[in-house]
């Protein structure tokens, strides 16, 4: 099953690097893995999308709550919550109608276009990755996909619920 | 007045002595010669020259385990960092409290490549507690105090800490603050285990009618062996403990029925797989220990006392998990009893302990002396006879530490020092070395194999330095028995280089070295030879002794079976 774990944690050198290694000693998986300083700065939050079972998901989470440099962790995916990706996409734009198709499709996501070439269009668009999949699915579909950065996924409890010291 | 400026160098050596270490083990090298220089004009605490890295963080984490302080190490940067890995791991693994003090090039030159450069944090990073890079002079004092905290509060482990040399130097200078009592917002780890997870284990404690309570190295660390045992003796329960835990319970405790695992005995594991309820205190349900985990004793319900939670179901599901430290915990759970004025059923009792008697009467740690030649578990049992049973064991990794965990018990915790979860070949002499420094006046057996000694002779040399008379019982076999063993039990026999043609002659190595060496061939000259070498009190005695290399260690687990299906002997099963 796919989790979203949001962690809290001491934002020092070596402390983003015990989180990786400590995913890969010991063979847990990492989808996505997102990180910045938080509005106080020596706190960083980091989102990691990881698929396991209930046994894995509850060593993973103790693992990570072991390390010295980690404050708190929360599966959010165990209730109501906010996730959201961003996703910056380069696609050929040459002519008219492949210009208005991807316009369109873009519209219907509700996405940007952020930059203009010759012959490429930069579109941006947030959600949540089943929309981002989607979207870029559709793309392809209309045009020729040139280049595509995807920040990985960050979540948010709805509600009253946070992450916090 | 202004306040005293001080070098990075001299704030190690006070942060140490403020940090009351008695003695660091360590070899210089570029980075950290300020460090050495400072030390050499101090007098709080002694520097134990070794004679390699790897033997520095034996040392410290036999003394360690001997005494419940932090060992502390200090290596250069790069080979003598690098040297300390396989200690740091050996310690890592069974939550020993270490603190490596490592050197690193100037911050200037990190990244570079320069000489003797290695990212010794990133090195250790999967074999630590913690690691700190310290960049600034004025964070060394408590940067050292944190270390020391991680590494003893809590789950104990080796913390590693990087010095680059330009905030050692003398050019560079700071005040000297440092906070002992140290706080930190990521880092509280429990201390009382949970009411309402007490009430329900003590409730399944009270209801069970085959109960057996399983202790690991959690017991010897948290200094709860008295515990223990007022815990046993209330309920008249039988115990087994693990490699690590032994001496948690004395050895010849009437409730005690032997370590349990691969190679332990048939009655801890029938009484394991008959149980109803399992608590287990302080340990790990290592695969050592389980056997094939799919067949675990599946109708016991799981009791797991641990300060870690994530030993808390990791490889066998806990149906009623206490995260505390657990002498605390013991505590709380004979309150509760006394509390509820609890009175063990005689009858039901009676009717386990019979079988378990059933099982004992097996005798499956016992062999047999079907030839003339020494047999390695006869050597144990003369130890222990000489010594009373009142000297630390101090052992390598192979046959010779299983029969010194069969047949040596142990009537203290602490007396047992041996690598467990790695099985760090080379730690018997330098753990020993580290136990005779904080207790000169007792017996301290270093037991090892000819393969195990090899790993760390040259420290002969150290202890000739120190004056550190350790007794080194080396079960020679000529092989390395325990691959020897696996071998013939799996591999056809086909002995693929386990053994060696090339065996040194012990006592001139010994005798090389400045030490007294004996040699022992026959059965009837044991007992005297042995008992002439304890005798000798302040000269380390090496006694190499020639015994029967086709002795297998046994009971042992079959395979992949439950965690009582046991070979009792060659081709006899339970
Ligand atoms: C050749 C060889 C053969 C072996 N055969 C066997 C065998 O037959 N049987 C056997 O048992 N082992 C055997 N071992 C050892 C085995 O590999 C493990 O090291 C051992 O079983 C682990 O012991 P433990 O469960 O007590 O855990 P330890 O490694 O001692 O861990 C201690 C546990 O206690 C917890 N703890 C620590 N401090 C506290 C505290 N203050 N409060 C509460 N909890 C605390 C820790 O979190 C940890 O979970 C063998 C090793 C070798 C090298
Ligand atoms: C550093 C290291 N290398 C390899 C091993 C694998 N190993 C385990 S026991 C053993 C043989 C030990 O031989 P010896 O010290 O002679 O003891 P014996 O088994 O003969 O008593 C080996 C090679 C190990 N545990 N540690």
């Amino acid at each position: 099953m796919r989790r979203i774990l949001a962690i809290l944690l001491e934002n020092e050198p070596g402390s983003l690097s015990r989180i990786v290694g400590l995913f890969s000693q010991r063979a847990f998986n990492i989808e996505s893995l997102t990180v910045a300083p938080t509005e106080d700065e020596s706190l960083s939050r980091i989102t990691i999308a990881t698929k396991g079972d209930d046994k894995v998901l509850e060593q993973i989470v103790k693992q990570v709550n072991k390390l010295i440099d980690v404050i708190k962790i929360t599966d959010l995916t165990e209730r109501s919550h906010v996730e959201r990706e961003l996703l910056l996409i380069k696609v050929l734009a040459m002519n008219d109608k492949s210009r208005t198709e991807v316009k369109r499709v873009t519209d219907i996501f509700r996405g940007s276009i952020i930059d203009i070439g010759k012959q490429v269009y930069t579109i941006q668009l947030t959600g949540d990755a089943d929309k981002l999949n989607a979207f870029v699915k559709t793309l392809a579909h209309e045009t020729e996909i040139i280049e595509s950065v995807r920040s990985g996924c960050v979540g948010i409890a709805r509600g009253e619920k946070a992450l916090r010291v | 007045m202004s306040t005293p400026l001080f070098t990075g160098a001299e704030m190690v050596v006070k942060a140490l002595s403020a940090l009351d270490v008695k003695y660091i083990f360590g070899y210089p090298g570029g980075s950290v010669l300020d460090i050495y220089d400072a030390i050499f004009q101090q007098k709080d605490f002694e520097h134990i020259l070794v004679r390699h890295e790897q033997a520095a963080t034996h040392m410290a984490d036999g003394y360690s385990r001997a005494t419940g302080e932090v060992g502390v190490v200090l290596a250069t940067s790069g080979p003598g960092a690098t040297n300390c890995v396989t200690g740091i791991a050996t310690a890592y693994m069974d939550s020993i409290p270490m603190v490596v003090l490592s050197g690193q090039v100037a911050t200037s030159l990190i990244g570079d490549d320069a000489f003797q450069e290695t990212d010794i944090v990133g090195c250790s990073r999967p074999i630590v507690k913690h690691s700190f890079n310290c960049r600034k002079v004025e964070d060394i004092p408590n940067v050292i105090a944190k270390a020391f905290y991680i590494a003893k509060s809590g789950r104990p482990g080796p913390v590693v800490v990087e010095l680059p040399k330009d905030i050692l130097i003398p050019e560079n200078k700071a005040e000297f603050h440092i906070e002992t009592k140290v706080k930190m917002r990521s880092y509280n780890p429990t201390k009382k285990g949970h009411p309402k997870q007490i009430r329900k284990a003590v409730q399944a404690i009270t209801e069970a009618k085959r109960l057996v309570i399983y202790s690991g190295g959690g017991i010897i660390l948290a200094n709860a062996s008295e515990l223990l045992t007022q815990l046993v003796e209330t309920l008249n329960a039988p115990c087994t403990n693990t490699l690590m835990g032994l001496g948690g319970l004395s050895g010849t405790h009437k409730n005690f029925i032997g370590m349990l695992g691969m190679h332990g005995s048939l009655e801890a594991n029938k009484a394991m797989a008959n149980a109803d309820v399992i608590l287990a205190l302080g340990a790990r349900f290592d695969d050592r220990v389980t056997n094939n985990v799919k067949k675990f004793c599946p109708n016991a319900t799981i009791v797991h006392v641990d300060i870690d939670p994530t030993s808390i179901s990791k490889t066998i599901n806990a149906h009623i998990p206490v995260v505390g430290l657990v002498d605390i915990v013991l505590q709380q759970i004979l309150d509760e009893l006394s509390e509820t004025k609890f009175k063990p059923n005689e009858a039901t009792l009676n009717d386990w302990w019979q079988q378990i008697e059933q099982w004992r009467s097996v005798k499956s740690v016992s062999y047999q002396q079907d030839n003339n030649k020494i047999k390695p578990q006869r050597v144990v049992e003369a130890m222990y006879e000489i010594t009373n049973g009142q000297a630390y064991v101090c052992s390598d990794v192979g046959q010779h530490q299983m029969f010194a965990a069969q047949y040596y018990p142990f009537a203290k915790p602490r007396q047992w020092i041996n690598s467990g979860g790695l099985g760090t070949m080379g730690f018997g002499l330098p753990a020993a070395m580290g136990v005779k420094l904080a207790f000169p006046d007792s017996h301290v057996i270093c037991i090892t194999g000819d393969g195990s000694i090899q790993m760390n002779i040259q420290e002969l040399s150290t202890c000739l330095q120190y004056n550190l008379p350790v007794v080194i019982v080396t079960l020679n076999n000529r092989s390395l028995g325990m691959v020897r063993q696996w071998q013939d039990m799996i591999y056809g026999g086909r002995h693929s280089s386990s053994y060696m043609e090339s065996i040194p002659d012990f006592v001139k190595l010994a005798e090389a070295y400045g030490h007294v060496g004996i040699q022992i061939d026959t059965l009837d000259e044991l007992d005297a030879k042995l008992t002439e070498a304890f005798a000798i009190k302040n000269r380390l005695v090496f006694v190499d002794i020639c015994v029967d290399e086709k002795e297998h260690v046994y009971p042992m687990q079959i395979k992949h079976g439950a965690v009582d299906d046991m070979w009792v002997k060659k081709g006899v099963k339970a």
